[in-house]
């Protein structure tokens, strides 16, 4: 009866080659580790962030007038709002930390390399599209915050030259930052970028399954099949991956509510004090940080002092900043190495990806804290090492001296 | 399966389908412009950036009011006899002392800086990043300069910029604080946002 059922609606939809091809027979590593449930919470969390938006833009207004209000009576008066919101708070940052994590196991086990350098091209899409995200949802509560970091960011666009003006004030839709900038900033955040992201996290997941997914070894677990023409070296995803992740989800919450239920502002980090203030253009607060997770470019964008080739030091922060983020959808093509994992690459690539690493982090602290003469000279410095990974990679990865790569994964 | 025939005439069908491609993009570039017409200001938005007016009247030398238009704050500063005969000390720490750049109407490019002698005129929008710059009108030392001739200095990213809004050099901030259009319709009613006609 069942098998009837089923093989109707296999006649009418593929339901259970779907099945098959993504989940039950798509072949993992089996030497995956611990970097690859990164990729796997985000998708965990892209729904946490769905379901608690959805629920607080049942309550919230996006005017000039409403906002900063609405989100008082989400947090103060509506049944479990302080929850939902501080969902949605603590699934951004979960968001960016994991995103960064995923990309970090992409650099480290060289996952944009052949065939997978598209994959990473659209992963980076998702990437832009979470940065786009999170600025358009920072600016919705309308605290102090909000409105400054809009206005900080916005005026980026400002400094282009001889179209600057003209096109932040077509961005703004106005003169200054106002209700009019709230409202398309929420309609954007709310309508146009998740429809995208959900798009291209769906062809990310699609060019995945065609190349099929690169492990730690970084070696073609599709050489060496079973005689059905299955990989050796691969377990199916359900339900043998799935258990792993099942088990990562719960640590991954356990942590999650942790910061959501006794530390919703982490700090200052998650949710930044000043935002605790309404919005007011004539006021500038102390000390203008972005989010964390935007500091590692916020401290490019200010390490920039000096014009240059008759362009404005501004612009030209914005340009480097621009780049730093861009940057990696370069990296398939910087990358010569034949190796694919840092486990085989030379002493180069794995000094170069230290010095990224710790470039990222120093970045991300300065970007934090408030600038002064020995720090900007540190931005600078960490600025440099920072392309120094993505620039220099074409020539260290060529001419370093590799280890000998192994046929088959290697299982410690 | 049927296959279409060959078509009779292929220069001609060539041309049709790429007449009727240009005309369909000119469709989609005409249907694009609302999209785009639609993000710039409204006329609501327009209306509210029309010219702000001040009295001048209750400002006593040294002090100064902040007046809004077009929602940012504009820095409206009397100066004193003592804080005019300092300006000309810190000339070798600005980065641009004459007002070369192009940071005001012309009727304010002038070793004051101003339309009208002793009162100056501020965009009070930080040149780097758009923050709302501090007045600090006292002359010494300071937290932030240990030469300070008064001025204004940005919370921000630490600009600095002189009492007419002269920007120093070695400072995140690229140029000197704008001066918006402004005009005096009497003595003491400044209209900011109009030149006036007479320029």
């Amino acid at each position: 009866m069942v098998t009837k059922i089923m093989s109707w609606f296999d006649e009418r939809l593929p339901i259970t080659a779907t099945i098959e091809r993504h989940l039950t027979k798509y072949p993992a590593p089996i030497n995956m580790n611990i970097w690859y449930l990164a990729g796997f919470l985000l998708i965990v969390v892209l729904v946490i962030q769905l379901l608690s938006g959805i629920w607080l833009l049942m309550n919230y207004e996006p005017t000039a007038e409403g906002a900063f209000a609405s989100i008082q009576y989400i947090m103060r008066d509506v049944q479990y709002g302080w929850m939902i919101r501080y969902m949605h708070t603590t699934g951004a940052s979960a968001f960016f930390a994991l995103i960064y994590l995923h990309m970090f196991r992409g650099m480290m086990y060289g996952s944009y390399q052949k065939p997978r350098e598209l994959l990473w091209v659209v992963g980076w899409f998702t990437y832009l599209l979470l940065c786009a995200l999170g600025f358009t949802g920072y600016v919705l509560p309308w605290g102090q915050m909000s409105f400054w970091a809009a206005q900080v960011i916005m005026s980026l666009f400002g400094s282009i030259p001889f179209i600057g003006e003209e096109l932040l004030t077509w961005i703004r839709g106005d003169y200054l930052i106002s209700g009019i900038t709230l409202t398309r900033l929420f309609a954007l955040h709310v309508v146009l970028l998740p429809l995208a992201l959900i798009a291209v996290i769906f062809v990310h997941i699609l060019a995945l399954h065609e190349v099929g997914s690169n492990n730690p070894d970084g070696v073609d677990v599709k050489k060496f099949k079973d005689e059905d023409g299955v990989p050796l070296d691969t377990k199916p995803f359900f339900p043998y991956d799935i258990m792993h992740d099942l088990y990562a989800i719960g640590v991954f919450l356990i942590f999650f509510c942790f910061i959501m239920f006794f530390y919703p502002d982490g700090g200052g980090y998650v949710i930044e004090y000043v935002n605790y203030e309404p919005a007011d253009n004539l006021k500038t607060p102390d000390h203008i940080v972005p989010s964390w997770y935007y500091t590692p470019y916020y401290a490019m964008l200010r390490a920039i002092t000096f014009p240059l080739f008759g362009l404005s030091a501004k612009f030209l922060g914005f340009v480097v900043m621009a780049a730093g983020i861009a940057i990696f959808v370069a990296l398939p093509w910087l990358d010569r190495s034949p190796v694919k994992s840092i486990r085989y690459k030379g002493v180069y690539s794995r000094f170069f990806l230290a010095l990224f690493v710790l470039s990222f982090f120093v970045l991300g602290y300065l970007g934090s804290v408030a600038p002064s003469p020995i720090r900007t000279v540190l931005a600078q410095f960490f600025t440099f090492t920072y392309f120094a990974y993505f620039l220099l990679m074409p020539i260290y990865s060529k001419y370093e001296k590799c280890k000998p790569v192994p046929e088959r994964v290697t299982l410690s | 399966m049927v296959q279409p025939k060959a078509p009779s005439n292929p220069g001609r069908r060539k041309f049709l389908i790429n007449a009727t491609s240009v005309v369909g993009a000119g469709a989609v570039a005409g249907a694009v412009v609302p999209f785009i017409g639609s993000w710039n200001p409204s006329a609501k938005a327009e209306a509210a950036g029309a010219p702000a007016r001040a009295d001048l009247s209750k400002l006593l030398p040294g002090e100064m009011m902040i007046v809004e238009w077009r929602g940012v704050p504009v820095y409206v500063v009397k100066h004193t006899q003592e804080s005019m005969s300092v300006l000309d000390k810190n000339l070798s720490r600005l980065s641009d002392p004459d007002s070369l750049e192009d940071q005001q109407p012309d009727y304010a490019r002038n070793e004051l800086r101003s339309r009208k002698k002793g009162i100056s005129v501020l965009t009070a929008v930080c040149t780097h990043l758009s923050c709302a710059p501090k007045f600090y009108p006292e002359l010494g030392a300071t937290d932030f300069d240990s030469d300070w001739q008064g001025g204004f200095f940005c919370p921000c990213h630490g600009s600095k910029f002189d009492l007419v809004g002269r920007v120093y050099a070695g400072v995140p901030a690229p140029t000197n604080l704008p001066i918006p259009p402004h005009y005096f319709q009497s003595e003491d009613i400044l209209i900011i946002g109009e030149d006036g006609g007479a320029v």
